[in-house]
């Protein structure tokens, strides 16, 4: 899951993470009143949407006088901003974050994030920071600095240090940066990010350090234990469909093709989006209905794809291993009884009760298309939304 | 001959009273597996069918000689649950539990380190000697006993769907592994490789990847210098948008790393049989293994 800038902000301050003053804005005239208690310009007028590259879209900009700040405010609020993670239809601003500026010294790139390869917590750091983390690494990887802790002894002073002196901390800042590294640790495993990244963070001419920026995701699996996260969750910056999905607890990701399709299983639902490409079509989502679906859960299913506009055409592909196939034609039968079926829809099934399946599906007198393997249903559907 | 389990595998089923836990069991007792025990913590003294329940994994190893353990514990509890198995002398643990926090498998790795036991999973389908043991959740009606193709894979019923071609197609399996949907699991790729190259009874290999992390890419490493038998690659994700998790915890194209594109260029370098087209997979077989039944 992924969180907007100042509420990253708002966990760096429980952490003792030096941030800006300033806050969120809705409207134009909170903007304004936020920028105007900050006791001086500049300030900085920042859209909160989840995406990287605001600045070089348009929506970061430092405001000189109230009356830039008025001006900046009323034109990122309502706008819709395009960065390279947004794709070429961009995002609605909604949200805005009104900061105080500061007198940057240096720009520094800090991140914890879990090494997967090693299961260590990998602390990331470079004295490259402002600039995208990717062409650093890809043009000189010297300047990325890995420090690796062990989660079952924890962060130590010596990571600290080292981090320090390889990104020339000035001395004055250096309890500061322990106390930043400490926290953003811990805010890290009391909070089961995926990743916690700071890109700039700044060291003023004061010789403060500062988190500039902000960017927090969790992991999924661990949410049932932040609660308060949860509330965090903005449901403008996901698919509509998406959030239907998960309501259902149904793994569904929109995509741009036209071949809807459901499959029991992320591996064999990856694979079978794989062949509908192959068979020279688009997958138009990925749908995994889980192991242990039920008649119900496959009727849900069914209607959040079917729900898709662009959807020509539909595979429905499982292997009944615990999610038996008499389930799943009932699951499919009722669906297309509540919600009918205007589009062509291919079945392949293999596995538990498929003999039983295959009845019910003959039985309930639907238009559907069979298909003996994946590749034949592959084909099928191809060839169905070309016609 | 087979890898990691067998005949002689004495099970204990921690989280034996759940519905999930019950079906399985009774599933692979059907199977022929040895069920030697189950866990329920609090529910010691009962039994289900006639598996006697235990309160703690110790009794089970004690009382009753588990040897093995699968485990059916809900998300929040099953890094603990590993955690107690290994500290009770388990060797050889198989973690089916879907949906467990990223991070408290990252404690679980570097506890186990020094324990000398083996995990497979989490989020995995288990692991099946054909005719002899099956441990978790996979359909045990399309195996097929006597080998030779080893089958190991870091998904579930799309391992279903390669062994249900191999079983068509009059090859059978020594043994079938999944190694999981998360980004930190136990036994990876190359465990498998090596124990396969090692069993005389496996004359062939089928590997099936997915995208994120680099696995795939380690293991064709492995394979280049240490593999002789002829291995069928596949991997799935070709159309998966990056920066997306599609569906497992551990299947995401990040920063570039972890493409479908680069998985298959590395299995190509190590002269892996690369499935393109898993509708064709069967046809693959019968080509690459046909000297071997």
């Amino acid at each position: 899951m992924k969180i907007h800038e100042y509420q990253a902000k708002a966990l760096f301050r429980k952490y003792g993470v030096p941030v800006p003053e300033g806050g969120p804005a809705f409207s134009v005239d909170e903007a304004t009143e936020i920028a105007a208690g900050l006791g001086g310009y500049p300030v900085v007028v920042k859209a909160q949407i989840h995406a990287g590259g605001r600045g070089k879209g348009g929506g970061v900009k430092l405001a000189k006088s109230h009356e830039e700040a008025k001006e900046y405010a009323s034109q990122i609020l309502g706008m819709t901003l395009i960065t390279k993670q947004t794709g070429p239809e961009g995002k609605l601003v909604k949200r805005l974050l009104v900061e105080k500026g500061c007198n940057i010294a240096k720009e520094l790139y800090f991140s914890v994030l879990p090494d997967r390869s090693n299961a260590k917590i990998c602390l990331m750091a470079s004295e490259a920071g402002g600039m995208s983390i990717e062409e650093v690494a890809a043009e000189t990887p010297e300047k990325i600095i890995k420090v690796y802790v062990d989660p079952l002894l924890g962060i130590m002073p010596y990571h600290t240090r080292a981090l320090a002196f390889k990104l020339n901390i000035p001395k004055a800042g250096m309890k500061q940066f322990g106390q930043l590294v400490n926290g953003l640790y811990n805010l890290s495993m009391e909070y089961d990010c995926s990743l916690v990244e700071i890109n700039p963070l700044v060291i003023t001419k004061e010789d403060e350090i500062i988190a500039i920026d902000g960017k927090v995701n969790f992991d999924d699996n661990a949410l049932f234990r932040h609660k308060d996260i949860m509330e965090f969750r903005d449901l403008d910056e996901e698919d509509p469909l998406e959030v239907e999905a998960s309501k259902f607890n149904l793994n569904y990701i929109k995509l741009d093709g036209n071949v809807g399709n459901m499959v029991n299983g992320a591996g064999l639902a990856m694979a079978t989006m794989d062949t509908i490409m192959l068979a020279g079509a688009e997958p138009a989502n990925f749908l995994d209905v889980g192991g242990g679906a039920n008649a119900e859960q496959v009727k849900n299913a069914f209607q959040i794809m079917l729900s898709d506009p662009n959807v020509k055409a539909v595979l429905i592909n499982i292997f009944g291993g615990i999610l038996r196939c008499d389930r799943l034609a009932e699951g499919v039968v009722n669906a297309a009884k509540e919600v009918g079926l205007n589009v062509p829809v291919v079945i392949r099934m293999e596995g538990t009760n498929v003999e039983i399946g295959r009845k019910i599906l003959a039985e309930s007198g639907l238009q559907l298309i069979s298909a003996v393997d994946m590749k034949d249903a592959a084909i099928k559907v191809a060839a169905a939304v070309k016609s | 001959m087979s890898i990691f389990v067998d005949k002689n595998t004495k099970l204990v089923v921690q989280g034996i009273t759940g519905s999930e836990g019950m079906f399985h069991t009774r599933a692979s007792i059907e199977y022929g597996t040895n069920v030697v025990a189950g866990v329920t913590p609090g529910k010691g003294g009962q039994k289900m069918d006639n598996v006697p329940v235990f309160n703690t994994v110790e009794d089970a190893v004690k009382i009753a000689g588990a040897n093995t353990s699968v485990i059916f514990v809900p998300p929040p509890f099953a890094a603990d649950a590993i955690m107690e198995a290994a500290d009770a002398g388990i060797k050889m643990i198989v973690a089916i539990t879907e949906g467990i926090p990223v991070l408290d498998m990252y404690r679980v790795k570097n506890y186990l380190k020094d324990k000398g036991c083996r995990l497979i999973g989490p989020n995995c389908p288990g692991i099946i000697t054909p005719g002899e043991c099956k441990i978790g959740i996979m359909p045990g009606i399309i195996h097929k006993p006597g080998g030779p193709i080893g089958v190991v894979s870091r998904s579930g019923t799309l391992t279903y769907e390669v062994v249900d071609q191999l079983t068509k197609n009059g090859f059978g399996q020594t043994t079938v592994i999944g190694l999981g949907g998360d980004p930190v699991n136990g036994t990876n790729f190359i465990d498998c490789l090596d124990a396969f190259q090692k069993d005389p009874a496996t004359k062939g290999v089928v590997m099936v990847g997915e995208i994120g992390g680099d696995a795939e890419e380690k293991a064709c490493e492995f394979i280049k210098a240490n593999v002789t038998m002829p291995v069928i690659g596949f991997i799935c994700g070709i159309t998966a948008p990056p920066g997306r998790r599609m569906g497992h915890a551990g299947a995401i194209i990040s920063g570039g790393a972890g493409t479908a594109q680069g998985k298959i260029a590395a299995m190509k370098d190590a002269k892996v049989n690369v499935c393109e087209n898993l509708g064709t997979f069967g046809e693959l077989a019968v080509k690459v293994f046909k000297n071997l039944k």
